[in-house]
């Protein structure tokens, strides 16, 4: 089976996207740079904080020269990027510390709530889906697709204020917030597992409705083909043909566009990471967009963006590999 | 989003439109009881949402106060009314002006064609990459605070979807008939666009408009519960959650639920409404995804 993967095909594609990659990151940046230029933001009296009221004219132009405010929108931008490259992202205004150290701290946090959380998605929503396909129109069906739509429309942010409300302070099981306990040195693997519990859960469910109502319609579909038929024909339980046939055949266009949901899931976790204190990267989106920090803002900004493609990328080689008619032109 | 189509098998039976009726009628009652409250309830009740009470601060709700009272005793029914009104302003203004340019754009690459629509479908993948959220935070952060930068960025971060759909609808359009006999019979370039092209396109625009107003709410919400949206004198529903959590910390729920409470309702509502919409444009496509 693996041999028959067509490596070349995929590698041909990650590289013509690598190439249009570039552009996209080139003109991202330059626009995170025009918009600053832009808006009445200044930085260097962000930098100077309070100070910067009693500083003099001379201390603020120096300041100006100092963070390179003074010269024209092109050459910072250019100097940002060829620092980037370098691996340089600037300095964190508001952690006070080096950009490129604020996320490589967080990151792995995010990564480990995002992926629990799509793990958690993914299992909720092909088990309602599978249920909610099996008899279209059902009560059953109706039940899951009415809360597929409410979960819809239900802001992250207020989900897991009221899953704080109920599971913190009304049961008091699960902890309200943060990575440990209130007072706690050390990280320890189970106190970061009780505190994940209420963010994955609440950013799951925040996903959950797109993998019920896709899963419910492709298993629904698949339920009305042929191959479906003809296991019913040879007589096979209603068991086998669910799971065996309609789930296996509907539920591979739902695995291989989980990629191209990055976007929505950057959008819960800037939601859900703030609400529970999460250190991830998106608490710090947060963050510094609230005390304007330009550098760290417009590093986030760019990784998101790297990470959107990326998501991009894997789905649609998952779909070329899972439909050959597909294949890897694009 | 993807479109969920709906098979045949869906379709039959009598209690199946039953409840399609019935949702749609909900959808409208709703959907006017929230327009009426949201127009008419400031300018006749004369009642001040602002007005704070604290001896009645943080009452369960009550017949008094229905959704009861937040923590310096203002009642959360009128904040919620005020807090509405706000939010649907913000997000009507958004969806319009998203919509402007969206129609704009969709129809340019539509019916330039070659060079123009290679530039344009770039454009919309260039800002598709961005989360749209983190877009929107990005520019609020530099432009806050107030109103407009709000509109600003939750306008420039939704007219995608608007554009892809009207470039398609024009393509379409320019394959048909009747506009090869327009252009044959002489019709100039505006008069073909705005006699025969336009009036196919406005019904999809609309309806993308329509959909896209609880969007945006919901977009306005996010930002204004994060801090970076509205100033809290102009509260919205989001920033309604906002100044509700050093209560609910404090084990007092109803400041959180009614105000998203308020988010959720309309939007279903409208969406229902939308739905009923999209059926009678695409009879064939049976969607009923709204977000």
């Amino acid at each position: 089976m693996t041999s028959r993967i067509p490596w070349a095909p995929m590698a041909r594609m990650a590289g013509r996207r690598a190439l249009f990659a570039v552009p996209v990151l080139l003109a991202v940046t330059f626009g995170v740079f025009a918009i600053a230029a832009a808006s009445p933001f200044d930085p260097v009296k962000a930098y100077a904080g309070t100070g910067g009221l009693t500083a003099s004219e001379q201390t603020l132009d120096q300041l100006r020269a100092n963070l390179g405010v003074d010269q024209p929108l092109i050459t910072r931008w250019w100097d940002w990027l060829t620092g980037a490259l370098g691996g340089d992202f600037g300095e964190s205004m508001v952690m006070r510390q080096p950009v490129g150290q604020v996320i490589g701290e967080r990151l792995g946090w995010s990564v480990l709530l995002a992926a629990t959380a799509f793990l958690l998605a993914i299992l909720i929503g092909t088990t309602l889906g599978v249920l909610a396909a099996r008899r279209p129109g059902g009560w059953l069906d109706r039940a899951v697709t009415s809360l597929a739509y409410g979960l819809e429309a239900a802001p992250p942010f207020w989900l897991g204020l009221l899953a704080v409300w109920f599971f913190a302070l009304k049961l008091g099981v699960l902890p309200a917030g943060g990575l440990t306990d209130t007072g706690s040195t050390v990280v320890s693997a189970g106190q970061v597992a009780t505190h994940l519990v209420l963010p994955a859960c609440v950013l799951a469910v925040s996903q959950l409705p797109w993998f019920v109502l896709y899963v419910r319609q492709s298993v629904g579909d698949a339920l009305e083909e042929d191959p479906v038929r003809g296991a019913r024909a040879r007589g096979l339980a209603e068991r086998t043909v669910l799971l065996g046939h309609a789930l296996r055949s509907g539920l591979l266009p739902v695995l291989t566009l989980i990629g191209s949901r990055v976007p929505e899931l950057i959008t819960g976790a800037l939601l859900v990471e703030t609400v529970f204190s999460w250190p991830g990267i998106a608490a710090a989106t947060v963050e510094a967009a609230t005390s304007v920090d330009f550098p760290l803002l417009a590093a986030l900004t760019v990784l998101a963006t790297a990470a959107v493609l990326l998501g991009n990328l894997v789905a649609d080689l998952l779909y070329g590999l899972a439909d050959p008619r597909v294949g890897f032109d694009g | 989003m993807a479109e969920i189509t709906e098979p045949a098998w869906r379709a039959r039976g009598v209690r199946r439109r039953s409840t399609r009726t019935w949702r749609i009628r909900t959808s409208a009652v709703i959907t006017l009881a929230v327009g009426l409250a949201v127009l008419l309830v400031p300018p006749l009740v004369q009642l001040d949402e602002q007005a704070v009470d604290l001896a009645a601060k943080l009452q369960p709700p009550s017949l008094a106060h229905p959704f009861g009272t937040d923590d310096v005793g203002r009642d959360l029914l009128l904040r919620c009314v005020y807090g509405l009104r706000v939010s649907l302003l913000v997000g009507l203004v958004a969806a319009v002006v998203a919509t402007v340019i969206g129609t704009a754009v969709g129809a340019a690459a539509g019916a330039f064609g070659g060079r123009v629509d290679r530039l344009v479908m770039r454009l919309v993948d260039l800002f598709s990459s961005v989360p749209h959220l983190l877009l929107g935070i990005f520019i609020v952060a530099m432009f806050r605070p107030g109103v407009w930068p709000v509109v600003i960025s939750v306008a420039l971060t939704h007219w995608l979807s608007t554009a892809r759909i009207v470039r398609a609808e024009v393509l379409s359009l320019r394959a048909r008939p009747y506009v090869d006999a327009a252009i044959s019979g002489g019709a100039s370039r505006v008069r073909v666009a705005v006699r025969h092209l336009l009036p196919g396109v406005l019904p999809q625009a609309g309806l993308a408009a329509v959909l896209m107003v609880p969007h945006a709410v919901w977009h306005e919400s996010a930002l204004s519960f994060l801090g970076l949206g509205l100033p809290t004198h102009q509260a919205s529903l989001g920033t309604l959650v906002q100044s509700a959590r050093g209560s609910l910390l404090a084990g007092d729920w109803w400041p959180t639920l009614f105000p998203g409470l308020f988010i959720i309702v309309p939007t279903l509502a409208i969406a229902g409404l939308a739905g009923a919409w999209r059926e009678r444009l695409n009879p064939r496509r049976r969607s009923e995804l709204m977000l």
